[in-house]
């Protein structure tokens, strides 16, 4: 053990003391009275005789220290050699460690060679040794002044000779036992043991439900369906955090929409109810839509019947006119109808009528307008938009889908609209930034272009009809280009840039979007207003017009290049036909290329086809209930065998045609089914054969 | 929108030959009734729950499919339950022949 560095006169009395004790070397240091008292007496002040003395001032002086952690014996200009480097550097860190005080353990291990080392220098024999037992005890006894009974005891013992055999044992018992220098003791006691108490409450049973269930294989699919979406969704938020926001007013949305009125949940229900019952209703209506056919058409031969089904009355539309018809492009049951008034002096509101055939007694959907509705036309790609034109010649878009009420987009006073009622609508091909737009048609002698944005409707006049041949006369002389009319246009099925315009003075114009002053051709077709021009669905130059001078009729385009020959003389039709009326609409069939259909003002509807007469109508038919009523419009269901035509009194009747107003080309039996192309070129065909035999003979043609 | 169904399921009833509307709610509770109390009670429960033991065992033939529909044609009349998501409408209507 190393003596203790304390140059107190504490330490020199203990080393004092510990000679005393005799061997000096003891482990332990015995805290008596004497030490704490000596530890105590350190603290009174001894003062150095050479202190200096300070007056009271200099000691209330003030001095500022900076305590760093820097070391100021430290060097600071430590140079190594850096192999690296090749060259010597200095070291920018410095050790500010300084070790002020270091004392090492004095603890042995009791096997080490020191520990063994350390025994023999204090004279103890180690128990293995296995000295006479009364060696062991006398030793211990010389050893121990402290532990003098113990020593005694041992004498005692030593002295018992019969006990010879345990003394080894016993003495390594009583060997000294190597004290911490800490006089360390242990104590215990034993605490009051607190009685046990036992106590017990009684709580109401929670409660108890007995359940039962079957779980089917849907049950199972439906709670993994409900499980996936929710990973889905919370995979969905990880990904994509800001779109948490969008999902909460998501949320709100779905609790306004569930707290709304219980019964509106049933809408869906009530639809489908409302068409089975009109199925039950309508029962023989339905069953001759698919499966009558009339039997007489076997045994005549160019003769045909137009079957009515089902009529289709709205309230509202009582003394409103069928303007204009158009069928869904795809749901092949809907047909849109818009109802206006064709008298001047009868003008009001409009509606805008959606009917399925399966629910003849309701419409699926209508808007009601302020002002009558003249046209109408449904995206052929979007079929929930649908494009209209006003008597008050301004257009709009309505969406089927929306549960909104009116027009979606309308235009006004200030952006484009027509000065005179709108004749016809039609949508077009999505524009090269995929904005939907129309055309419209207007008597002021416009025709627009109407182009959806996001949340505007923009126009752009393409053509103005001018009649240069006629020019009016302004009130003080001057002469004013008088503008055309137009009443109805057509827009070619393959060639996008080509269409037809039907005015109001008989004339038809062949026009290009391409050009907007001038025409590609024009005919003088028509004695009266043009009501409608159509293309033919397969051959790509002939068009069917129609007129209130009586007559339908059939033409073909001139290729630009034999215009000039044509010229002079004046064109004729390839056919005419003279229905002895009013002609409201034709309309061209999907099927064939030589099946056309008219309505006339007498209420009568007329169906032709070329290929089973040239001259005669297979059908004509008096469809209208009363005998006032005009017929207005019609047009051929894109699928089934059927026509839909309205009337001047708000009402639209479907009819189905009779097989032998339906004819195909006859296919051979058992020959392989023709695709869609050689179909077009059949139809083509047949249309051309009958066109090669009037071309002959032009003035033959007229009935 | 309300006023929109309560048209419905008037112009229904107006149908030629329906005898009466009763939607039933999803514990088989009728919450509109057109015919007398104890009649709409037998046919809610009744349809209610062949109502859901054919949407049972349509979706067990195939779980992703569900039932729309259901005509039960009897003797006298036609049963025409329209199953939605909470509701059941059922519609009796009578059959033209008999």
């Amino acid at each position: 053990m190393p003596p203790k560095q304390v140059k107190s006169k504490t330490a020199a009395s203990l080393d004092r003391k510990r000679s005393k004790r005799g061997d000096g070397d003891d482990l332990t240091e015995m805290g008596d009275g004497t030490e704490q008292d000596d530890w105590m007496q350190a603290k009174t002040l001894v003062k150095p005789e050479d202190q200096l003395e300070l007056s009271e001032a200099e000691l209330k002086e003030e001095f500022t220290r900076i305590l760093t952690a820097n070391n100021p014996h430290a060097p600071q200009n430590i140079v190594r050699y850096s192999f690296k480097e090749r060259q010597y550097k200095q070291t920018s860190s410095v050790d500010q460690l300084a070790v002020h005080f270091a004392l090492d353990g004095n603890l042995l291990h009791k096997d080490s060679e020191e520990a063994r080392k350390q025994f023999n220098r204090t004279g103890l024999a180690e128990t293995k040794e296995a000295e006479p037992a009364e060696g062991a005890a006398e030793a211990a006894a010389a050893e121990e002044g402290a532990e003098e009974g113990a020593a005694e005891e041992g004498k005692e013992e030593g002295g018992d000779e019969e006990a010879a055999t345990a003394e080894p044992t016993k003495a390594a018992g009583k060997e000294k036992k190597l004290t911490n220098q800490f006089n360390f003791s242990e104590r215990a006691s034993q605490t009051y043991n607190n009685p046990f108490r036992d106590r017990g409450t009684v709580t109401e049973p929670p409660p108890r439900a007995s359940f039962s269930s079957n779980v089917t294989q849907w049950e199972i699919y439906d709670a993994y369906q409900e499980d996936f979406e929710k990973q889905e969704k919370s995979k969905e938020k990880k990904v994509i955090p800001g779109r948490k926001e969008e999902e909460k007013s998501k949320k709100k949305f779905q609790i306004s929409e569930t707290s709304s009125d219980d019964i509106t949940r049933v809408e869906t229900a009530a639809k489908i109810v409302e068409r089975m019952v009109n199925q039950n209703t309508y029962d023989d209506i339905a069953q001759d839509f698919r499966y009558w056919e009339d039997v007489s058409d076997e045994f005549r031969d160019s003769e045909g019947t137009l079957l009515p089904l089902w009529k289709f009355s709205f309230e509202k539309a009582k003394k409103l006119a069928i303007t204009s018809v158009c069928w869904s492009p795809k749901y092949c049951d809907l047909v849109a109808v818009s109802c206006g008034s064709y008298d001047f002096m009868k003008q009001g509101s409009g509606l805008i009528i959606l009917w399925t055939m399966k629910n003849p007694s309701f419409p699926e959907c209508f808007f009601e307008t302020d002002s009558g509705v003249m046209c109408l036309d449904v995206h052929p790609q979007h079929p929930h938009w649908i494009c209209a034109g006003f008597y008050d010649g301004s257009v709009a878009i309505f969406s089927a889908v929306d549960k909104r009420e009116g027009a979606i987009h309308r235009c006004t006073a200030k952006n484009g609209k027509h000065t005179d009622p709108v004749w016809q609508v039609r949508w077009q091909k999505d524009d090269a930034d995929n904005n939907m737009n129309f055309y419209s048609i207007s008597s002021d002698g416009r025709i627009c272009l109407w182009t959806i944005l996001k949340n505007e409707m923009v126009y752009q006049d393409v053509i103005r009809l001018s009649l240069p041949d006629v020019s009016a006369e302004g009130p003080d002389g001057i002469k004013v280009a008088t503008t055309g009319c137009g009443t109805a246009f057509d827009f070619h099925k393959q060639k996008d840039y080509l269409f037809l315009v039907g005015t109001e003075e008989g004339k038809v114009h062949i026009c290009s979007k391409a050009y907007t002053s001038h025409f590609i051709d024009t005919i003088d077709a028509h004695n009266m207003a043009v009501y409608k021009v159509c293309w033919n669905r397969f051959h790509p130059k002939i068009f069917i017009t129609c007129s209130a001078d009586w007559t339908v009729k059939i033409w073909e385009m001139k290729d630009t290049m034999d215009k000039s020959e044509s010229v002079d003389e004046t064109r004729k039709p390839l056919f005419s036909f003279d229905l002895n009326n009013s002609v409201g609409d034709v309309a061209w069939a999907p099927y064939s290329s030589t099946v056309f259909a008219a309505v006339t003002s007498d209420g009568k509807a007329f169906v032709y086809d070329l290929n089973a007469n040239k001259y005669e109508p297979l059908c004509e038919q008096m469809v209208a209930q009363k005998k006032k009523t005009k017929l207005t419009h019609v047009e051929f269901n894109p699928t089934y065998p059927i026509v839909v035509i309205g009337d001047d009194r708000g009402n639209v009747t479907s009819l189905k045609l009779s097989p032998n107003l339906r004819k195909m080309k006859a296919e051979k039996k058992g020959a392989p089914p023709v695709d869609e192309a050689t179909k077009i070129q059949r139809e083509i065909e047949k249309l051309e054969k009958i066109l090669s035999m009037v071309r002959n003979q032009p003035t033959e043609a007229t009935a | 929108m309300a006023a929109e169904v309560e048209e419905t399921l008037k112009r229904i009833q107006g149908h030629r030959g329906v005898t009466g509307t009763i939607v039933v709610n999803s514990e088989g509770i009728p919450i509109k009734t057109t015919l007398d109390n104890s009649t709409t009670v037998q046919y809610a429960s009744l349809i209610h729950s062949l109502t859901a033991k054919a949407r049972s065992t349509v979706r067990d033939i195939d779980p992703s499919n569900d039932l729309k529909f259901l005509r039960i044609r009897s003797r006298k009349n036609e049963i025409m339950c329209a199953p939605d998501k909470e509701f059941l409408l059922i519609v009796i209507q009578q059959d033209e022949q008999s």
